[in-house]
């Protein structure tokens, strides 16, 4: 990866792919509560997706906005990783990967508030503000389950084993991005960790470590979330509310 | 009207007791000397907040109807809103419209939910927050302890 483009665009996608996924659940929580919780954090999540979406159009240059970015490509031309476009699974799941999500685009948006580009600087000021809480959440979520019941311990654990694997490809070392993934990784260790450790839970030893969608290389999962996301504009483009 | 007061006139669509300016959306309404042009610049609360649209056409509708019918608004993200800003009035016509307002932002940065509310409809400190999130993006649903009645919280941001 290189350049401020793929860098915002990653951003970018990391934050469409987790809306559409976190809205899947609107009418299906477990709970009322729950379900306008995660359509908030989608929220949030299409928020700051829309502004990093535009403002890769504007570095690209190539006269693509946002509705072009978001709807009009094709899965090999997604930069996300493969962690946000994971299927929901059980509600377990969805809290693991909120949990790991927010507590890798916290520190993220923090030091991009503090990087050179002014645009970049003030998305990120903005969105650490609202990861916090979706952080907050999310943890709250995983130490309720894992320190819950035997069965909610189970899925619990058995969500952190299964996500684990994909929270590596989101601290890829990219020297040359306005803030190097590779930083913040301590600042996520430092969360996750003691959290864990709270909800009586195991962080995985594995070293599998799947990776490849900051290449536009996904899982058989993202082609059938943007056919759904794309449908409708791709049949009537150009169509407005 | 001058513009900056048909601007500030224009009520939150979604919190309708509160004005754009006592919401501290608004933050400049500049007039070009030599061609009269006015320009308005408001912030988002959340950056997902769907009520932008809506407020946008309204501040062109109230300055339309000031006499500055090609007013453009633009939007800011820097820096970035946060519940200090609502006004004093702002925060007074929130409690009696039943929104319990925000708590001052704790200066570390991080979300606090441990601070009393108080209840808006009986004033009572014994109250409990039913879910972290809300009707709107920058709410919360609370309960009151004393009086039994649930509330909106505007969350500290």
């Amino acid at each position: 990866m290189n350049g401020p483009f793929d860098f915002t665009l990653s951003l970018a996608d990391d934050a469409l792919v987790a809306a559409q996924r976190l809205a899947e659940w609107a009418t299906r929580a477990p709970e009322m509560e729950e379900d306008i919780a995660l359509s908030n954090i989608a929220l949030d999540q299409l928020g700051a997706a829309r502004l990093l979406l535009s403002y890769a159009g504007e570095l690209e240059g190539a006269g693509r906005d946002e509705d072009a970015l978001a709807y009009l490509r094709d899965d090999r031309e997604f930069r996300n990783a493969l962690l946000v476009e994971l299927p929901n699974g059980d509600f377990a799941v969805t809290m693991a990967k909120l949990f790991f999500l927010a507590a890798y685009q916290l520190p993220l948006y923090t030091a991009l508030a503090g990087c050179a580009d002014e645009r970049l600087a003030a998305i990120g000021a903005k969105a650490r503000k609202e990861s916090a809480y979706h952080l907050d959440h999310g943890a709250l979520w995983v130490k309720r389950l894992g320190d819950g019941t035997e069965e909610s311990h189970r899925r619990m654990q058995t969500a952190v084993d299964q996500v684990w694997p994909y929270t590596h490809e989101l601290f890829a070392a990219d020297p040359a991005a306005p803030v190097d993934p590779a930083t913040v990784r301590p600042a996520f260790d430092e969360v996750v960790g003691p959290a864990l450790a709270e909800a009586t839970l195991t962080r995985p030893d594995s070293a599998w470590a799947p990776a490849g969608g900051r290449a536009g290389v996904h899982t058989e999962h993202l082609a059938y979330l943007l056919a759904e996301m794309q449908v409708l504009h791709r049949a009537h483009p150009g169509a407005n509310w | 009207m001058n513009p900056r007061d048909a601007a500030a006139s224009v009520v939150d669509p979604e919190i309708r007791v509160i004005t754009i300016d006592e919401l501290g959306i608004l933050r400049a309404v500049e007039e070009d000397p030599t061609s009269g042009r006015v320009t308005v610049t408001i912030t988002p609360t959340y950056t997902g907040c769907p009520a932008m649209d809506v407020i946008r056409a309204d501040i062109r509708r109230a300055l339309t109807a000031a006499g500055h019918p090609d007013a453009e608004v633009q939007t800011v993200y820097s820096p970035p809103w946060s519940t200090d800003w609502i006004s004093e009035g702002g925060r007074a016509k929130l409690a009696a419209a039943g929104i319990a307002p925000p708590a001052p932002v704790p200066t570390a940065g991080v979300v606090s939910l441990t601070l009393a509310v108080r209840c808006p409809q009986c004033g009572s400190p014994e109250t409990e927050q039913v879910s972290r999130f809300g009707s709107t993006a920058c709410k919360a649903l609370w309960r009151c302890r004393s009086c039994s009645e649930p509330f909106d919280h505007l969350k500290a941001l």
